[in-house]
């Protein structure tokens, strides 16, 4: 049988079969809209505030201040037009970083032809925010900080605790009557690393069931309580009033379980992910010559590694791989919709030609030792291959 | 025509084994080109003899290309278009027939068939600078076009571009 590996976790992750179980009857016998009054309903709507305390638990919030959504792209959404629009009278000063998802980067954009200012701070090249640079960014107008925990590309963990702390620091030097808000979109890190939303400062946290093995549809807000935000979808009032939708209480049972299982196992597991990513990035480093790492040799999520090699485009390395059965994903303006290389790449000060060769590999629960060695195996050739054919080659 | 991902079976097959891909040796024409949008590069080496007849013709053609799926599989079909072809007839080969050879691109990978053509007609361009040759209006044009384009391709890869003229020197 021809090999599968697949190693772009990042992107999604396969439902955990315990998961699974756990969401089963709530397609048929346990079907209610969580709404009703009847018992159907109240069946459902139990399952539903279950489901908001497990997710709570995985991050140190209160269940009250968990809010589902229906993906990590409308929370990232609701929190940047919704803070906006409720503090638009305090100021429409908005700080983000360079390395954010797009679906923060472009609601930004928005925000920008709707007379908001964004300030994009600079990143090192490691992608890492320096929380100095926060503080001097801030000003009296600033109502909103949304820095990401930990990049999707590149996996670079931010110091979102020091950065929480720098925030609430500068907003009592300038004396404001009221709060700056401090988001993180934590769609990569929850669930892989530990996260406490008190502790890290954090007032608004995004986080996703399909990246830890929960089925795709669901996803959650933390709003710290007495935020204000104006929703997105007005309606029959579900979430508190935050996001009008009938509840899709299966895949939010889903995403519950997952949260449990990864909370149970959090531990374990990113200590066996790290050791296989590093050595991967280790055998990758000794194998292929002219090959960089990118984001930070420590200070990196548990299951990202991302490189890029010379001469070499990315979508030629992802699709030579995917023949030989191998799963992954890259950052080259080629394998974009806009032609672009990827913002994120191009922020830690990569040129075009570097970003064009990059090659995201990112592991998860199912990832064995002998999928890494396969690995080490086939890719050197796969870029021996494709610089063979390149015009450009080492001296 | 069945499909691999967003590509033809044909277009995987030319990815898979390109045919004539490397460096030429003392080639007679080269044409060196890139696109400014997504960055990838093509240089395209012809050779040029003589036909039975005594026409000039394509008598060896390679290429060396840095980019993806798409572009490495639009330089392959252009050498095969090309070879041994007089070079009346190869002036002719349009993106389309390249595009058709492949039986079809991504809409979002035309672009890379207009970087293989542009090779090809740039290639020649140099052959007929190079043999003091009167160039046809339509050539002139297409050299004009692709010139534009060089100058920032050569911009953004001239640290790459100086290693690699530095080894054709050896």
């Amino acid at each position: 049988m021809r090999k599968k590996i697949y190693l772009d976790y990042a992107a999604t992750t396969p439902v955990d079969p315990r998961a699974l179980k756990a969401m089963l009857p709530y397609f048929t016998e346990k079907f209610g809209n969580t709404m009703s009054l009847h018992s159907f309903g109240q069946e459902a709507k139990e399952a539903l505030e279950r489901s908001r305390e497990a997710v709570a638990n995985l991050m140190g919030a209160k269940p009250r201040e968990i809010f589902f959504t229906g993906s990590a792209t409308e929370s990232n959404n609701t929190v940047l037009k919704g803070i906006a629009l409720a503090n638009k009278e305090k100021g429409r000063h908005i700080i983000i970083s360079p390395i954010e998802h797009d679906c923060i980067a472009e609601s930004s954009r928005f925000l920008e032809t709707q007379g908001f200012e964004i300030t994009r701070l600079p990143v090192d090249k490691f992608g890492l925010v320096d929380p100095a640079d926060v503080k001097r960014a801030i000003k009296k107008e600033t109502i909103l900080v949304s820095v990401i925990h930990a990049n999707n590309e590149i996996g670079t963990i931010e110091p979102i605790e020091e950065i929480g702390e720098v925030i609430k620091r500068k907003s009592e030097i300038l004396n404001l009557k009221s709060k700056i808000y401090f988001h993180t979109d934590a769609a990569q890190s929850f669930g892989k690393i530990p996260i406490d939303v008190n502790k890290m400062n954090i007032d608004l946290l995004t986080a996703s069931s399909h990246k830890i093995y929960g089925p795709k549809g669901a996803a959650c807000l933390f709003i710290r309580q007495g935020i204000k935000i104006i929703p997105l979808l007005h309606g029959g009032g579900h979430e508190s009033g935050l996001r009008s939708s009938t509840s899709n209480v299966p895949a939010i049972v889903g995403f519950a379980e997952a949260c449990r299982i990864c909370k149970k196992e959090l531990g374990k597991e990113s200590q066996r992910q790290s050791k296989m990513r590093d050595k991967l990035i280790k055998g990758v480093s000794k194998k292929i010559e002219d090959s960089h790492l990118n984001g930070h040799p420590q200070k990196r999520l548990p299951n990202n590694a991302n490189f890029w090699f010379s001469f070499v485009e990315g979508e030629s390395i992802i699709i030579q791989l995917d023949l030989l059965g191998v799963a992954a994903s890259t950052g080259s303006a080629c394998s974009s919709t806009k032609l672009e290389p990827s913002h994120v790449l191009l922020a830690i000060g990569l040129k075009p030609q570097e970003a064009h060769g990059s090659l995201r590999l990112s592991l998860g629960r199912w990832t064995k030792q002998s999928d890494i060695d396969y690995v080490l195996k086939v890719l050197p050739e796969v870029i021996r291959k494709l610089r063979a054919i390149s015009p450009f080659k080492r001296k | 025509m069945s499909q691999i991902g967003p590509y033809t079976k044909k277009v995987m097959e030319h990815f898979k084994n390109p045919h004539n891909c490397g460096r030429m040796k003392n080639p007679d024409g080269v044409g060196k080109v890139g696109n400014v949008i997504c960055g990838d590069v093509l240089w395209l080496y012809i050779k040029v003899g003589k036909n039975k007849k005594g026409r000039e013709i394509i008598k060896d053609i390679k290429f060396e290309t840095f980019g993806c799926v798409a572009a490495l599989a639009t330089s392959s079909v252009i050498t095969d278009l090309a070879k041994g072809k007089t070079i009346e007839d190869a002036l002719k080969i349009s993106r389309q027939d390249i595009v058709k050879s492949l039986g079809g691109l991504p809409a979002i990978k035309l672009h890379c068939s207009v970087l293989a053509a542009d090779a090809l007609s740039e290639a020649l361009y140099d052959y007929f600078v190079k043999n003091k040759r009167e160039i046809p209006k339509e050539l002139e044009d297409k050299h004009r076009t692709a010139e534009k384009a060089k100058k920032e391709i050569g911009e953004r890869y001239e640290d790459w571009i100086e290693l690699e003229e530095e080894m054709h020197k050896k």
